[in-house]
């Protein structure tokens, strides 16, 4: 999934590094204004260790291969899109450095694929599917699977985009977009299903974590036994 | 796709590049790997070139190969795209022995494969010889803003405790006589997933409360700044500036 060195040419990729960087910026901006103040970077560090430790898991999908989570709408619907890309820059960035996964060039594209678009396609789609569901609790992992769902083929038409910029070698661009966009379908259904349960699970456990859920929780209501006179 | 084992590449030692300061050799890395994707892909002597120069750095940093070799399966799938290239490309098409591919996607091709493998090799070399804590300081030398380097550096230190915390939930579930062979195995692992999140989540709150408990202000006290001689500034670019030169010269001269 992520893109090495030589993949596009030089001018894309500083051009994607340029437009990453940016956007990196401004979701520095609106995390500290919304959704975390400089102080609680602990919680935004541990975020960024579950994404890269959630990409661990395997979870086998038959014939002795298995797949693994990407978490870009995973991380957007739990902490929110701009601390989702902030925890994302950095997983990649560390992965490109300190494990030689994914080029050390191409990490404004790898950032902006799956930081920036797979994180606000995944949001936005499912803000939007929250916006027609039930306020009820239920529906927020609904609304994150389909966001994962569209989010990931979305992506991949992104690289599709960026390949016909800076692509390597001249191939037809709808055969290529059939291609990568077919395939991630499947992927982005394998990620909707594992972001399903295991939104699911956070919800039953502990839905004030979840950042979609916000203003969506049962008011509590306190109850003290009748005083007796 | 994805990422591979999760530890660390680094070891310690004492060779040329371990000694670098760590600003030198990110700057020095990406500086590198840029001239190496700069080179127009029909050269590819100068490519294979370059890419013996990775070779040679990565022999430099006096690691066992057996530490080395495994980082280059993460190019698998695009190794696989670079071999079904020549086939799908259009352009002129040549005779290789019983097939006839396309030129221009054999071309490119071959420079893909090249200048990964390049990029992976000298990744390699910066990863195996910097600390993660340095890989922190360099970024904060070079002024990346703090909530970045903050993550970062929560991220290089409970990394192992939180990979730690996922084998013990998959110790447990072994022990159980649960086994993932299926896909009717994800709502289990996805759970797991989901406990894990939590179990992150909390542990930041408890990180943040101690470190608030004990003074924290919002940024972290920066000790030992990272200091580069002349010298080590030229070690450190002179790759890449190998490289710069390598891809000016088949520019102006086609």
């Amino acid at each position: 999934m992520h893109v090495p060195d030589g993949f596009l040419d030089a001018p894309t990729s500083v051009a994607t590094g340029v437009v990453a960087a940016g956007v990196v910026g401004a979701s520095l901006v609106r995390a500290s204004r919304r959704e975390l103040d400089e102080r609680t970077a602990p919680l935004a560090g541990l975020v960024a260790v579950f994404v890269f430790a959630a990409q661990m898991v395997n979870f086998p999908v038959g014939a002795g291969t298995s797949g693994h989570l990407l978490g870009a709408a995973l991380a957007a619907v739990l902490v929110g899109p701009a601390t989702a890309t902030l925890c994302l820059t950095v997983v990649l960035a560390v992965q490109a450095f300190l494990f030689a996964d994914g080029g050390v060039t191409a990490l404004g594209t790898n950032v902006l694929l799956m930081g920036v678009v797979g994180v606000w396609v995944g949001y936005g789609v499912a803000r939007a599917v929250l916006s027609v569901l039930p306020r009820r609790l239920p529906s927020i992992p609904v609304a994150g699977a389909v966001g994962a769902a569209v989010s990931v083929p979305v992506a991949a038409l992104a690289f599709t985009g960026l390949y016909a910029v800076g692509g390597a070698a001249p191939i037809p661009l709808g055969s290529l977009a059939t291609a990568m966009v077919g395939w991630h379908l499947l992927i982005g259904l394998g990620e909707a299903a594992i972001t399903f349960l295991a939104v699911s699970s956070i919800v039953a456990a502990r839905p004030d974590l979840v950042h979609v859920a916000r203003g969506r929780m049962p008011a509590l209501e306190l109850r003290t036994p009748e005083v007796v006179a | 796709m994805g990422s591979g084992p999760g530890e660390h590449l680094h070891v310690e030692g004492d060779s040329p590049l371990h000694r670098l300061p760590a600003h030198v050799k990110l700057i020095g890395l990406v500086a590198f790997v840029l001239a190496v994707v700069a080179v127009p892909s029909p050269a590819h002597a100068v490519l294979a070139g370059l890419l013996l120069l990775a070779v040679g750095l990565v022999l430099a940093t006096r690691v066992p190969a057996r530490h080395v070799l495994p980082r280059l399966a993460v190019e698998t799938p695009f190794a696989v795209f670079a071999l079904v290239l020549p086939f799908v490309a259009v352009g002129p098409q040549v005779e290789l022995g019983p097939v006839s591919v396309s030129q221009t996607g054999l071309t490119a091709a071959v420079a893909l494969l090249l200048k990964g493998t390049t990029g992976v090799l000298a990744a390699v070399a910066f990863a195996v010889t910097t600390r993660p804590r340095d890989l922190v300081r360099a970024l904060q030398h070079l002024r990346v803003p703090d909530p970045l380097v903050l993550i970062a550096s929560f991220m290089v230190r409970y990394v192992d405790v939180v990979a730690d915390q996922l084998r013990r939930m998959k110790v447990a579930r072994a022990s159980r006589g649960f086994s993932a062979r299926s896909v009717r195995a994800w709502p289990v692992l996805a759970a797991g997933t989901g406990a894990l999140f939590i179990r992150s989540y909390e542990r930041g709150e408890r990180v943040h409360l101690a470190m608030v408990s004990r003074g924290w202000t919002g940024r972290m006290p920066m000790t030992s700044p990272l200091t580069a001689t002349r010298r080590d500034w030229a070690t450190g670019l002179a790759p890449a500036l190998v490289a710069a030169v390598a891809a000016a010269t088949v520019m102006m001269v086609p």
